[in-house]
């Protein structure tokens, strides 16, 4: 164990056991899966993505690019970070990517092929033979982590929340920011992704204003805490910056149990990101083996957590901020065998530091190799005096630092490469947005401190005019000065050195690349694949621009960089969905009958606008078929009904509505009669089907509209766009009532009887003619009942409020019970529909069809002054040609089997037309014909009937003859009689 | 996710609303005299500028107004431009 006996955040009182790859651990509470990795002296946390080399942990935060784990514990989750992971009691992960296990992986073959497969490789030789062969191999090798095979156990929720001020990352820029804003009264949001507030001065103690770093912390939080109007989250993500200043933040374990995870939709009139920086790695030989990790790593593990990754180091560094963590090193018995500096000199501040501890430094120094496959055991350092070996266990890395711009950047903004800090730092912001602290390229913290306070200062005075002066000043921090000096590694170096370690890009790819000609940093970024792995370039993508630029010979800053976009860190599917799982995605709407239908054990069915509906009803040993036949039967033949009131139904009331509906429908409607109904056809402008419908009048200036279940929602916003928009002089209300309606159709030759049987004053004698509509009591309870039909059959609607509709419905089953009566479903009424021909838009009506193609001619009045379609159809007719028509199919076999969508192709034996014909637009066995119907588009298809086409099946195909698309009662003389 | 400044409701989130598109776009008031080319312009054409273009939106999840807005298609920024109707 390298645990210190004092110090850092863990509580050594409580030990938590968790299993690692397997084997049995302790860690402590406080810990996270990382830190109780180092603390057990677990080198190996991983296996490389392309060669399977063993990786150990190169970070302590969220940009770790190694120790990616399948969480096994808490549900099945891949790719999380060991870095990110609280430690809990019984935990269980294992490493992604590797096989039989991350101490020894198979896959490590492939660090030995490395020399035959470079970047691009995949480009080049996959390209000769059928891909589908190579990909039963690579698909294997594809992927990191495994896909929970379980559903997600795990709960989740969104919650919206508005602030004046937003201030992201809780480091002593963010602190300060808050603090300052939240003087003025205005309503401040802190969020931070850490467990705890303080950013890097909960591992790196400075004094600010004269007091320890943690002091400080915890005055300035404990004054946030007592103010109304500050808001703080910890463990909180932001993920995203959209547009309109709309910030999205994942918290994480969330104080309510029974949550894992919490989306937070922040709308901020305006953003603080104080984000900080993460280092950036050197690129060096072996800059990948185990026990090679960045020096702020380093710290972290050691001051946060008492975790000591090893005990002898060597530390590399081309800038300043390395030699800060030299004495925290020393004081917990890390013994620093040599400081090997790529720079020529030191500063002040720095040699002083060096001398008073007696550390050995090598100035223009190089790490030319780092020997130790599973651990580092010696590094080849090159210097002034000649190549020497030094026996080490760690290796602290530090090549700069990377402001984390990613939010900045997904608002818009673009970012500029700074040559004194050798990094890119945010420039003109799009929207409002401030980048503060190192998260804007100001690496010291009393000037993160000095700019956050000015800049909340400036903001709350624009948000609340209040003046706040007196922060903007620039506090004492004791802190060596930030010098850095990037120098590249030669090309002549052996070994790999990495510059993006997920997707195990090394510099040779990066030469390659550019030698191949590729120029653009975007293209180089898609060829080498580097800065696209789950870590998204977090800690190597200024590597790689700068490598590129080298190799281009051009200024370091002059090829731009790639484009950050959301999300900054992986956001889980579950929280993305929030509460809305399961049977709450799309809420299935329902009728006042469904509960009904089910108990009569219905086989329920999607229908349109998230209605299910009964598709048929069974009984004891029926087959849907046979169900179907018994059910379309028992409507011809006695009495069927069905639930229809998912369909849609508007209250049409003004002076202008019959002047309306002659400008919607193809039809008139301002002369038809008080109490009677029409059927109208509705277009889209482009002459195409939108929807059809009965419409009745009820009185001179009121009107009842009813659509398909479907179109509901189209038709309304059709019409109202038309009324608000062009129409605006015309007087009309529109009102749509489906919800409050529920409609019941009784059908078959026994409809007057049922309903005769019925309490009631309306009369269902010969008077009730055809598309007549009548108000009345029924069962005790107000109703509209119309005589309409969908089926060909004598039928009648009733509409009902929906609190009344079970009622009617079982009085209704109760009076039909001498007659036979039938409860049918939408594959029944489907059935029905296409023996008698009926056009439906969502089939025959596709959008090519026109109403003259469907035979409907005869309800299309192109002598009106103007409809909507009108102006289209009159091209259509001017253009003329030969068109797809619908017509009726009677296949020779006539119990064929015919699928919805079978091309038709010519008589094989007959015409001289070649080529597609058209294609089935429903069929189905008919019950009363006893035979297979189908309905068609046919090329020409009115001029045809007669003729045989042949209907062009999966397995078999088979000649039909061409009709007249309405096989059942022609005359409609069964719902007009 | 942008913020749409309904007349009646105020600023709301925009997925209350749907985007009815270029509002340059006006019926003809006579179709029948339009030429091919003019109403297929009308039916299909959008004028699609890098710019401020003036878009009907309809808050449908809200207050069912429909009410033009001006949008920066570079910015996304937004300007009102509708009185409340009387």
């Amino acid at each position: 164990m390298t645990r210190l006996a004092n110090g850092g955040v863990v509580n050594r009182q409580r030990r938590l056991n968790f299993r690692f790859n397997g084997q049995e651990y302790q860690g402590l509470e406080g810990d996270t899966l990382a830190s109780a990795l180092v603390a057990n002296d677990v080198k190996v946390v991983g296996r490389s993505f392309k060669y399977h080399r063993p990786r150990g942990l190169l970070t302590c935060g969220p940009e770790e690019p190694n120790a990616l784990v399948q969480l096994l514990s808490d549900g099945d989750q891949p790719n999380l970070r060991a870095t990110e992971i609280r430690l809990t009691e019984g935990l269980e992960a294992k490493s992604v990517n590797c096989w039989p296990s991350a101490r020894f992986d198979l896959g490590a073959v492939n660090d030995w092929l490395s020399p035959i497969i470079p970047a691009g490789f995949y480009y080049k030789t996959f390209m000769a033979r059928p891909w589908d062969f190579y990909s039963r191999f690579i698909r294997k090798a594809a992927g990191l982590g495994r896909l929970p095979t379980e559903r997600d156990r795990g709960r989740y929720e969104r919650v919206f929340h508005h602030t004046d001020l937003l201030v992201v990352g809780a480091g002593p820029a963010g602190l300060r920011a808050a603090q300052v804003a939240a003087i003025s009264g205005a309503d401040v949001m802190l969020v931070d992704m850490q467990m705890s507030p303080g950013g890097h001065l909960l591992f790196h103690s400075r004094e600010i204003e004269g007091k320890a770093g943690a002091e400080w912390i915890a005055e300035v939080t404990a004054e946030l805490k007592g103010r109304r109007n500050v808001t703080c989250l910890q463990n909180t993500t932001a993920t995203g910056y959209y547009d309109h200043n709309m910030v999205l933040a994942v918290e994480h374990e969330p104080e309510a149990a029974w949550l894992r995870e919490r989306l937070w939709h922040i709308r901020a009139k305006k953003v603080v990101i104080a984000t900080g920086a993460v280092e950036r790695p050197l690129v060096f030989p072996g800059n990948d083996r185990p026990g090679v990790m960045l020096t702020d790593a380093v710290a972290r593990y050691v001051s946060r957590f008492a975790a000591v990754p090893g005990q002898r180091a060597v530390v590399y560094t081309n800038n300043s901020t390395a030699y800060e963590h030299l004495e925290l090193m020393l004081s917990v018995g890390i013994s620093v065998e040599q400081v090997v500096d790529l720079r020529a000199t030191l500063g002040e501040a720095e040699r002083e530091l060096v001398q008073r501890n007696s550390i050995e430094v090598v100035t223009n120094g190089r790490i030319i190799g780092v020997e130790g496959r599973s651990a580092v055991r010696d590094v080849r350092v090159a210097g002034e005096s000649g190549i020497r070996s030094v026996s080490c266990d760690l290796v602290c890395h530090s090549g700069g630092w990377n402001p984390l711009i990613h939010l900045y950047s997904h608002a818009g903004g673009k970012s500029v490469f700074d040559q004194e800090s050798a990094t890119f730092i945010p420039g003109e912001p799009v929207q409002a947005v401030h980048c503060v602290g190192a998260a804007n390229g100001t690496f010291s913290v009393a000037g993160g401190l000095g700019e956050a306070a000015g800049i909340a200062g400036s903001l709350v005075e624009e948000l609340t005019g209040k003046q706040l002066g007196s922060y903007s000043s620039r506090p004492e921090v004791a802190e060596i000065p930030y010098g850095i000096n990037v120098i590249w590694p030669e090309k002549t170096l052996k070994g790999k050195a990495f510059v993006d370690f997920q997707n195990d890009v090394t510099t040779a790819d990066i030469a390659l690349a550019v030698r191949e000609n590729f120029q653009s940093i975007e293209h180089v970024k898609r060829y080498t694949t580097a800065g696209m792995a789950v870590d998204q370039g977090k800690v190597g993508n200024p590597n790689v621009i700068g490598l590129v630029t080298k190799e281009l010979g051009e200024q370091q800053g002059s090829v731009g960089t790639t484009t950050f976009r959301p999300p900054f860190m992986p956001v889980s599917f579950g929280v993305i969905g929030g509460s809305e799982q399961g049977q709450l995605i799309i809420p299935a709407r329902t009728t006042p009958i469904t509960r009904w239908n089910i108990a009569q054990g219905a086989a329920m069915d999607e229908a349109g606008a998230n209605f299910r509906r009964p598709f048929y009803f069974p009984r004891a040993g029926e087959s849907m078929d046979d169900a179907v036949a018994r059910e379309a039967r028992a409507a011809r033949n006695a009495c069927g009904i069905y639930d229809g009131t998912p369909l849609g139904t508007f209250e049409l009331q003004g002076p202008d509505t019959a002047e309306l509906l002659n400008r919607l429908y193809t039809n008139r409607f301002d002369n038809l009669l008080i109490g009677r109904g029409r059927f109208g056809l509705m277009l889209r402008e482009d002459g195409r089907f939108l929807d059809d419908g009965v419409t009745f009048r009820v009185g001179p200036h009121h009107y009842l509209m009813s659509c398909g279940t479907g179109a509901a929602g189209v038709v309304y916003a059709h019409i109202d766009r038309l009324l608000q928009t062009e129409w605006t002089d015309l007087k009309v209300y529109l009102v749509n009532v489906s919800a409050g309606l529920a409609t019941m159709c009784v059908c078959g030759p026994y409809a007057r009887d049922v309903l005769g049987g019925v309490e009631t004053d309306i009369d269902f004698d010969e008077s009730f003619r055809f598309m007549d509509f009548r108000e009345g009591r029924f069962a005790g309870v107000s109703v509209r009942i119309a005589r309409v039909s969908y089926t060909g059959e004598l039928s009648f609607e009733i509409n009902v409020a929906r609190r009344h509709a079970l009622m009617i419905w079982t009085t209704l089953m109760n009076a039909g019970q001498n007659y036979g009566i039938t409860p049918i479903g939408s594959e029944t009424s489907g059935v029905l529909r296409i023996e008698k021909g009926f056009v439906s838009p969502g089939h025959e009506g596709d959008n090519i069809t026109n109403p003259f193609d469907a035979g409907m001619a005869w309800i299309v009045d192109m002598e009106k002054p103007d409809f909507i379609g009108k102006r289209s159809l009159r091209r259509d007719l001017d253009l003329g040609g030969e068109r797809q028509h619908v017509v009726g199919l009677l296949p020779d076999k006539h119990r064929a089997l015919v699928a919805d969508g079978s091309a038709l192709l010519p008589d094989p034996g007959g015409s001289g037309r070649s080529g597609f014909q058209g294609h089935v637009t429903a069929a189905c066995f008919s019950p009363t014909l006893e035979r297979t119907i189908a309905l068609a588009l046919l090329k020409d298809g009115h001029h045809r009937h007669g003729e045989k086409v042949l209907i062009s099946g999966l397995e078999q195909s088979c000649l039909a003859t061409v009709t007249a698309p309405v096989f059942f009662d022609p005359q409609g003389q069964r719902m007009r009689g | 996710m942008l913020e749409i400044p309904c007349p009646w409701c105020g600023l709301r989130n925009e997925n209350e609303f749907i985007c009815g598109g270029e509002a340059q776009r006006k019926r003809p008031a006579d179709p029948d005299r339009e030429t091919d080319e003019a109403w297929a312009d009308y039916l299909y054409n959008n004028a699609n500028p890098k710019g401020v273009v003036t878009e009907w939106w309809w808050h449908v999840s809200g207050c069912t107004l429909w009410f033009k807005i001006d949008r920066n298609t570079l910015t996304h920024e937004i300007t009102p431009i509708e009185e409340l109707p009387e």
